[in-house]
């Protein structure tokens, strides 16, 4: 993975609460079997009509944003089917950066696992957020959101933290774990629990 | 010192800590066609194999049709990932209950089906509604493709120690049969919203939850992702014991686990959850979802409701109110038994097992589907399917013209062909209606199997308990 570094960036604003999943990327795209080119169906039914022009109401159709590499959008972002997809999507259409107040358990880790940022602020914070029109700053070493001369610390995982910033492989280091995971499965196997 | 369930389940799976997250042993992966080809992928560029084949089991459930299943599959781009599920399974030695597989289901189904599903075990699946199978006090839960591709070469899963969040049902209802499960769940989404649980897995307790069958705990632990909880538990019971027993997967001297279980997996007394709410069953009505989350539910006595009545003063949920009303194409004040639906759907893994179709049965036995609604029945399996068949529900819901389909997920999600066009109105007994999630510009209702079936024969919804349900 990537390493994650210092973004500089417009923001997109998307003034939704609750955006699910399926909004994020329709089923109708789930059926692909690579990770790669899912940025064009990245909010399909809410970015095309169904004759497949742009629906000029919506947010990523207005060319100031298209370049945009940090969605701020508001509480509970992510929810509902678990589908990394949605990620997948997000990244490969130019985001790296999500801001919001909260975001779906699932969603939130299967971020981290692709180089993507989501970052957790306050209400106040993201409704300055919303109203900027200025370029920000995502400092992620410093975890610092730098704009209008101002600077908002955020709070972040370690553990994600180190992932993102070295571009760590979660699956190797998890074998480094080896003699571990092979002495808990030795005494599962004399003992009555769990169940294997 | 004292400890919930979920602590002792976590603290027993435990391999390692660092940095803040744990790393936990998974007892049991399901694998499905959609959320898998790219962890395979995953495997194959890095030259890992799975650690655990027989740990892992899989099953197409999203994309297979419903209909004959002796036809070949005609969207090729479906046909393509179920193909790629058959390889991978061969390649990397996987049990697969393919599409002519009789054990072939919604794979949150045939887990417990087949006894793969065992108490204070860990579950995971690249699909969020794994939460079901926490009904059998197991901890279960939803994972991305990532972590399916971690949870394939390691077999286990780094996760940071989520809080625990008690969920008292308690009270008496009236009409058990009317007010179901399903209504008990939605009312509880409806007080705590979408995001209500996130950070936390449930432990639903209290006299009402003992009194429910596996059947119906399964209901109310799938649609804990719904309130935002990762996982969803229920203490197993002498029902969850005897519900397991004698099934394909379970343990040889599974009467030595029932012991273990018994002693074990539950809650001491005096254990401190993070968080607690209790819901009182005694005046809960069959619900109606309105709008396009699950939080957006009314009674179906009720009427659809104002945007500000239902935003409580929050202007972003009043935004999101009148979005909801404009997509869903109702009228606030417009009471719920004068919405008409065009489609009804019984199915999903929230409600497609046999106790879920007996239920929907004695509403629509002798009675013909509206004439102006199209119905379907789902099975969550095949193994669904073959019961209700030796008792006789096909015939009954043929007779009233509802359409009776092959397993899968279906029309839940719309990844197969059945799915809602723009405009319709269904009656679904599914889990989330969010916008275009049964069809692009196609509008869900939430509801009970008893309520879709009510609603099938009228036309509109009806309060299922002014019914004959005995």
């Amino acid at each position: 993975m990537e390493p994650f570094r210092t973004i500089h960036s417009i923001i997109t604003p998307l003034d939704k609460i609750n955006v699910d999943t399926d909004q994020i990327v329709p089923k109708q795209f789930l059926k692909l079997i690579k990770k790669a080119g899912f940025g064009q169906y990245l909010f399909f039914d809410w970015r095309f009509e169904k004759d497949g022009k742009a629906r000029r109401d919506f947010i990523l159709n207005d060319l100031e944003y298209k370049n945009s590499k940090i969605l701020v959008t508001r509480d509970n972002f992510g929810c509902g089917s678990s589908r990394e997809h949605a990620v997948w999507a997000l990244l490969d259409y130019g985001f790296r950066v999500i801001i919001s107040t909260s975001f779906a358990d699932i969603f939130y880790s299967n971020c981290f696992k692709n180089g993507v940022l989501p970052i957790k602020v306050s209400k106040q914070t993201l409704q300055k957020l919303f109203e900027t029109k200025s370029e920000i700053e995502v400092d992620l070493e410093n975890q610092l959101i730098k704009f209008d001369g101002t600077q908002i610390p955020f709070e972040i995982e370690d553990h994600w933290k180190k992932i993102l910033l070295e571009g760590l492989d979660d699956i190797a280091i998890t074998l480094t774990r080896e003699d571990k995971i092979s002495k808990y499965e030795r005494s599962q196997a004399n003992t009555k629990f769990p169940a294997s | 010192m004292t400890k919930t369930l979920f602590e002792k389940i976590w603290n027993s799976h435990l391999i390692d800590e660092q940095d803040g997250r744990s790393l936990l042993y998974i007892d049991r992966h399901l694998v499905h066609e959609v959320t898998s080809p790219q962890a395979f992928d995953g495997l194959r560029m890095n030259k890992r194999k799975v650690r655990r084949p027989d740990l892992t089991f899989a099953t197409m459930d999203h994309n297979v049709p419903t209909n004959n299943r002796s036809l070949p599959i005609v969207d090729q781009t479906s046909a393509m990932q179920i193909q790629a599920l058959e390889r991978n399974c061969k390649e990397f030695g996987i049990q697969l209950f393919d599409i002519n597989s009789p054990n072939q289901g919604i794979v949150h189904v045939i887990g417990p089906e087949l006894g793969i599903t065992l108490p204070g075990t860990t579950i995971v699946c690249g699909d969020s509604h794994t939460s079901t199978q926490g009904a059998f006090g197991a901890f279960a839960f939803g994972i991305g493709t990532s972590d399916v591709e971690h949870v394939l070469a390691t077999q286990c899963i780094w996760m940071e120690k989520p809080n625990t969040f008690e969920i008292k049902i308690e009270g008496k209802r009236k009409n058990p049969h009317a007010v179901t499960a399903k209504d008990i769940i939605l009312s509880i989404i409806r007080e705590i919203g979408t995001g209500g649980g996130v950070g936390c897995v449930f432990e639903y307790k209290g006299e009402v939850v003992s009194e429910f069958s596996m059947e119906q705990r399964m209901t109310i632990c799938n649609m804990s992702i719904e309130g935002g909880a990762r996982a969803g538990l229920v203490a197993p019971d002498e029902k969850t014991f005897q519900y397991l027993k004698g099934r394909r997967y379970i343990p040889k001297n599974y009467d030595e686990y029932v012991e273990y279980w018994k002693e074990n997996l539950k809650t001491d007394s005096g254990a401190k959850f993070d968080k607690s709410f209790t819901i009182c069953t005694d005046k809960i009505v069959p619900q109606v979802s309105w709008g396009t989350n699950p939080a957006m539910t009314v009674d179906v006595t009720g009427s659809v409701p104002f945007a500000e009545e239902y935003a409580k003063g929050n202007p972003e949920e009043e935004k999101a109110a009148n979005r909801a009303l404009q997509y869903m194409g109702l009228k606030p004040g417009t009471p719920i038994t004068d919405i008409t639906v065009d489609r009804v759907f019984i199915g999903s893994c929230t409600n497609s097992r046999l106790e879920d179709l007996i239920e929907a049965s004695t509403i629509v036995k002798g009675k013909k589907v509206s004439p102006k609604v199209r119905a379907m029945i789902v099975p969550g399996s095949q193994n669904v399917k073959k019961q209700a068949e030796e008792i006789g529900l096909d015939k009954i819901f043929k007779d009233a013209g509802f359409e009776w389909r092959e397993s899968g997920c279906s029309m839940c999600l719309g990844m197969n062909p059945d799915i809602l066009a723009t405009g319709e109105r269904c009656a679904s007994t599914s889990n989330r209606n969010f916008e275009g999630r049964q069809g692009t510009g196609g509008r869900t209702h939430l509801v009970s199997p008893v309520m879709a079936a009510a609603a099938s024969i009228y036309g509109h919804f009806v309060d299922v308990r002014e019914m004959d349900l005995n």
